[in-house]
């Protein structure tokens, strides 16, 4: 039987290049041919989460939320625009960063629709990470002498947020590949203002946990940390903040490598993609470090 | 793809065909073959071979069951483009040896034989009459994405099937696959929406099942209802669901047993209920409607008065970046605004000095 693969992601309604990592994400893996079908869909853009479904011919799919945290997409959007009948959080049985995937029906297509857990929360996410410092220092071995400084949005209405920051900094605190390891937030502390309080080390990377770059990845934190008064003039990567070398490393979404964890999340769910995940770690750089867990 | 069709008939023959003007059956005798062109009973394979091998009808019914999309939606859109349930084979492969053409919101799509086979074209109806030359050329369907992101002005389009297709790119030769899936990145969902609809299935979803359902930012719209009326939702669809700012036509009403009273536009494609652009902007009115009307005084020329009327018409229908520089007959003129903001607002931009808070 044809499986589809459908990348459920936020797009916007304001800013044009919301949409981009999806549509990159979804051509890398289309181009593996592991799926009859790929189809993007947009909570802000179209086709829209009601409407994608109609537009896939095959019967299963799997559907994987470009989304950071889980939480109120992941738990009540997503399931509720694509008629997910008999949804239930609990079905994830997650502890905030542990979802799997949940097996269920669409109400108004029938199909049997493999609702997996959202690309931020899967372990591999912690891999794009430690790319995504590889590729802004150009650095493939970057580690010894650096800090990594993951970046979450933050907010108090969901405790979900910062633990899948927090998740990921804790998985590749423990791998000792960089001196130090911290998880910093816009919203709520520690504050990503004061970056250079939290490292001793002289360069840090700053990787936000974002799915796009838009306002917060571009304007806001670049102008929290201090590496520009004013984020039309831009910044150097890297920009020397109170004595530290700061590379910044914009959105980890726009990662290629983001696309793996797609796959991962398909992959677990039951989709027969290992040939694919092979290709993409190859294309992307994501080949798996001899330190990797 | 030559003689395919002629193995797939001899294939398919023993099960019987019974298409477009075509039968193919396989009796004790040998094979029948009918078209309205012509008849053979008892003949043996060979002669069917040959006899198929010419035949528009055959040709016509391998398109339909081995090339063209067989998702039912997929399929009546190209049976529809193609005019097929009003023209018989014959006059149909007569139209496609020159081509067939229609409009989809502000596609040109357009289907024409070569070399005996359904190639597919797909342009801006303002480009309809360009030469092709002109025009940037394009073969993967996913590049209607980009194409899509932004309007002739380079202002992003965050609505698929806002009027504001941006012009000056072909897709020339598209399969009937590909024909589908240019349409479908261009406007998302609207081929299954309408194939819904022929069928008497839409789902529509109202303005009243559709607030209610909404959550978080964009619950406190369920508010905006207040049973008295819905006066305030026909401003809503003649603010964006007109068929100046959207080539949907609007089926979604207020509830099931209350239609609005502004017409839903003549679009080809149903909207079956309020988009994520109509509940984002129907959270902000929410908010704006939730204020209590005042009365302020203000000293207006009657000139002013109309002329505030056209700044308010050339905002809302878009022209006033059409206004010529020098035209100080009309109202939004740029120079004639700029004086009447000289004359009317006190240093703090306050409109004739009226504060909006006393």
């Amino acid at each position: 039987m044809d499986q589809a693969l459908v990348i459920a992601a936020h797009g916007s309604h304001l800013n044009a290049e919301s949409s981009t990592p999806t549509y990159d994400h979804a051509d890398t893996i289309r181009a593996t041919g592991a799926f009859a079908e790929v189809r993007e869909s947009f909570w802000k853009e179209e086709p829209s989460f009601r409407e994608v479904l109609r537009t896939v011919d095959a019967d299963e799919v799997y559907l994987v939320p470009l989304f950071i945290s889980e939480g109120y997409f992941t738990e009540q959007v997503i399931p509720r625009e694509f008629r997910l009948e008999d949804w239930d959080p609990a079905l994830w049985d997650s502890d905030g960063t542990s979802a799997t995937t949940a097996t269920l029906s669409a109400g108004d297509t029938g199909q049997t629709v493999h609702y997996c857990g959202p690309v931020g929360t899967h372990d591999t996410m912690s891999d794009v990470i430690v790319q995504r410092a590889q590729s802004v220092t150009g650095d493939p071995d970057v580690g010894e002498g650096f800090g990594l400084a993951v970046v979450g949005h933050g907010t108090e209405r969901n405790e979900n947020s910062a633990k899948a920051i927090q998740y990921h900094a804790d998985r590749i605190r423990e791998r000792g590949r960089f001196d130090e390891v911290q998880s910093l937030f816009m919203d709520e502390e520690p504050e990503v203002d004061d970056v250079t309080d939290h490292f001793e080390s002289d360069d840090v990377v700053v990787v936000p946990l974002f799915i796009a770059d838009g306002f917060h990845t571009q304007e806001d934190i670049p102008e929290d940390m201090g590496l520009t008064d004013d984020y039309r003039t831009g910044y150097d990567v890297p920009t020397t903040v109170d004595g530290h070398d700061i590379w910044y490393a914009g959105a980890v979404g726009t990662e290629p490598l983001m696309a793996d964890v797609v796959l991962e999340r398909a992959a677990d769910a039951g989709a027969d993609v290992s040939a694919a995940i092979e290709q993409v770690r190859e294309e992307t750089g994501g080949a798996r470090p001899a330190t990797g867990d | 793809m030559d003689g395919e069709y002629v193995d797939a008939l001899v294939d398919t023959a023993p099960d019987g065909i019974d298409f477009d003007d075509l039968r193919v059956d396989r009796e004790p005798d040998g094979y029948t073959f009918r078209t309205p062109a012509a008849a053979h009973t008892g003949i043996d394979e060979e002669t069917l071979r040959e006899v198929a091998a010419d035949s528009p009808y055959v040709r016509n019914w391998y398109f339909w069951h081995a090339v063209a999309p067989q998702k039912d939606d997929r399929w009546a859109f190209l049976r529809w483009l193609e005019g097929a349930d009003e023209r018989g084979v014959a006059e149909r492969y007569d139209a496609l040896s020159d081509g067939l053409a229609t409009t989809w919101g502000q596609l040109h799509l357009r289907v024409a034989l070569t070399d005996g086979e359904r190639r597919y074209h797909v342009r801006h109806v303002a480009d309809a009459d360009t030469d092709s030359d002109d025009l940037d050329a394009h073969d993967d369907p996913l590049d209607a994405r980009e194409l899509a992101k932004h309007d002739d002005d380079g202002q992003y389009r965050p609505l698929k099937t806002a009027p504001s297709l941006r012009t000056g790119w072909a897709f020339p030769d598209l399969t009937a696959g590909d024909l589908v899936a240019t349409v479908d990145a261009f406007y998302p969902a609207t081929v299954a929406n309408w194939h819904r609809e022929r069928e008497g299935d839409l789902d529509v979803s109202h303005w009243r099942d559709t607030v209610s359902r909404q959550t978080g930012i964009y619950g406190v719209v369920d508010t905006w209802d207040r049973g008295d009326g819905h006066e305030h939702v026909n401003w809503v669809a003649e603010a964006c669901c007109d068929d100046s700012q959207c080539l949907k036509r609007r089926e979604w009403q207020y509830d099931d047993g209350t239609d609005l009273d502004v017409d839903g536009g003549a679009g080809a494609f149903p909207c079956r209920e309020p988009c994520s652009l109509v509940i984002a902007a129907a959270r902000k009115w929410t908010k704006l409607e939730g204020e209590e009307t005042r009365t302020y005084e203000f000293d207006l020329t009657p000139s002013e008065k109309e002329q505030l009327e056209a700044i308010i018409d050339a905002v809302a229908d878009g022209e006033a970046d059409d206004i010529r520089e020098a035209d100080v007959y009309e109202g939004a003129n740029r120079y004639r605004v700029r004086y009447l903001r000289a004359k009317l607002f006190d240093e703090d931009g306050t409109f004739a000095g009226v504060e909006t808070d006393d």
